[in-house]
């Protein structure tokens, strides 16, 4: 059973976003790592890039799927976890963990209230797992 | 909606957790926990697959050789009783409707395996072209077919049906071995065949032993594998699969896979066309290409030179145990290079590969 910590907030492409002030940590959840399988390649963006509101920011490939990564909120990219790019195995072994994918400094943190709460995206990815 | 078949397996296959997917009309298991790994304990120890979806019929009687030689490409006179061969079904335009294994078990009795895809198809083809009184008797229902395959997958077997002569069977050879389970005593046949690059033994036997035999090989040693890892494994080994490397519209002449035509036999159906596209040179051949970027060339894939278009991917994967990705492509003859370096556009951008025959894919995998 995929896990969905309650500490963080969830968007309906599968990514989850940790609040630390006015930088938010992005990653993507275990239920979409499950769905995906082992992951091979992640195109991440470079620091620096302005990010908007569910815009695509990247991709993450596994062996037999691409899928297209959408920013739960507006801002910039302050960091990318580098680490990973040649480890991507990380993602789906600590996808909440040292899995997560970028930092973005919010443009606009009223966006937030749009994200699901742990339950309400567990509901949301079970319901859609069919 | 169609009604997805389902294999002796099945009810093993959702216990174990497996993640099923529809594939050919049958629901399969892609994976049971990770493609890699499953993929990574064949290349170092052994794996199993259920592979029970493929098409099994038998041809008996005095008439069945001489269909077999008019309706497959390679020579089935070659085949002494308890060997088996890799062959294609060909069009009369060349092109292949099938690749396939011919089992000759008496000098009139044969077994075919085919594609579970192309079965319908396949069957329907041998039917119209038997003689009276020679009918195909499938038994793709009544039976289980589990490959094991890896570096330990005869010793596992070995130990699995207590039998020491599993170690004496020869590469594209097959034996009958006794299995006793529960008190049922059968008969599997065990062929040295597989799909993956690795040796290995691929199983036959009757479906109310299907259970039990999956088991006692898990239990021995052999990690359940799903059609994922068996994807990834052939990949790498540069092995063809319809629909992606062949099909109707392909020769053997440019899948390079004249080694399982034998134009001196005689007469066979495709022959003809087969030995005109052989004389005019084929103008694209199916290689291989390996690539340190981790974006994974995908069937379609446009492959470029100097700019130029010289090709499309037919197949790919990445690669885990060098981190590399390997992938298949037919290739314009004139560019077609071992060696060469050329570009592959991956969505919107371009990854450098280099041209490698498909016989050295699989030390790459290694």
């Amino acid at each position: 059973m995929a896990t969905t910590p309650e500490d963080l907030k969830y968007s309906k492409t599968h990514e989850w976003v940790r609040v630390e002030g006015s930088v938010v940590t992005i990653g993507i959840t275990d239920h979409a790592q499950a769905e995906l399988g082992d992951i091979t390649y992640l195109d991440l963006p470079e620091p620096g890039r302005v990010l908007q509101y569910d815009g695509q920011f990247g991709e993450v490939e596994s062996v037999k799927a691409v899928s297209e990564l959408f920013s739960p909120v507006s801002g910039t990219v302050t960091e990318i976890n580098s680490e990973i790019v040649d480890h991507t195995e990380v993602v789906n072994e600590d996808p909440f963990g040292n899995g997560w994918l970028i930092k973005v400094e919010l443009s606009d943190p009223s966006e937030l209230t749009q994200l699901m709460t742990a339950e309400d995206y567990l509901k949301f990815a079970e319901a859609g797992a069919h | 909606m169609e009604t997805l078949r389902l294999t002796p397996l099945h009810a093993v296959h959702n216990n174990l957790g497996a993640r099923m997917v529809p594939f050919a009309g049958w629901q399969m298991p892609v994976m049971y926990t990770s493609i890699l790994e499953e993929a990574r304990a064949v290349r170092t120890s052994c794996g199993m697959f259920d592979i029970s979806h493929m098409g099994r019929f038998y041809l008996e009687g005095p008439h069945a050789l001489e269909l077999l030689q008019r309706t497959t490409t390679n020579d089935v006179s070659s085949l002494a009783p308890g060997a088996a061969q890799y062959s294609l079904i060909a069009n009369p335009d060349g092109g292949i409707i099938d690749d396939i294994i011919v089992y000759r078990i008496s000098e009139s009795k044969f077994l075919v395996v085919i594609n579970a895809s192309n079965s319908d198809k396949d069957i329907a083809w041998f039917k119209s072209h038997a003689m009276s009184g020679l009918e195909p008797q499938v038994v793709t229902s009544e039976t289980v077919m589990i490959a094991v395959q890896g570096p330990h997958a005869i010793d596992v077997v070995s130990r699995a049906l207590n039998s020491q002569e599993v170690r004496r069977i020869e590469r594209f050879c097959f034996s009958n071995l006794s299995f006793e389970t529960s008190g049922i005593k059968t008969v599997i046949t065990a062929c040295r065949t597989g799909y993956t690059g690795e040796d290995g033994l691929e199983l036959i036997a009757p479906a109310d032993v299907a259970e039990s035999l999956w088991t006692i090989l898990q239990q021995q040693g052999a990690l359940p594998c799903g059609l994922g890892a068996r994807d990834t494994l052939r990949i790498e080994a540069g092995y063809p699969l319809y629909g992606h490397e062949i099909d109707d519209n392909t020769s053997p002449v440019e899948a390079l896979l004249m080694w399982a035509v034998s134009l001196t036999k005689g007469d066979f159906i495709g022959r003809d066309a087969i030995a005109r596209l052989k004389a005019a040179k084929p103008s694209r051949k199916l290689l291989g290409l390996k690539s340190i970027q981790r974006m994974q060339p995908r069937q379609g894939y446009t492959l470029f030179s100097n700019g130029e278009k010289i090709g499309l991917i037919t197949s790919g994967t990445f690669s885990p145990a060098h981190n590399l990705t390997l992938a298949m492509a037919y290739i314009d003859s004139k560019a077609a290079t071992p060696g060469a370096v050329v570009q592959i556009q991956v969505r919107d951008k371009f990854v450098d590969a280099e041209i490698i025959p498909k016989k050295a894919m699989l030390q790459c995998a290694r």
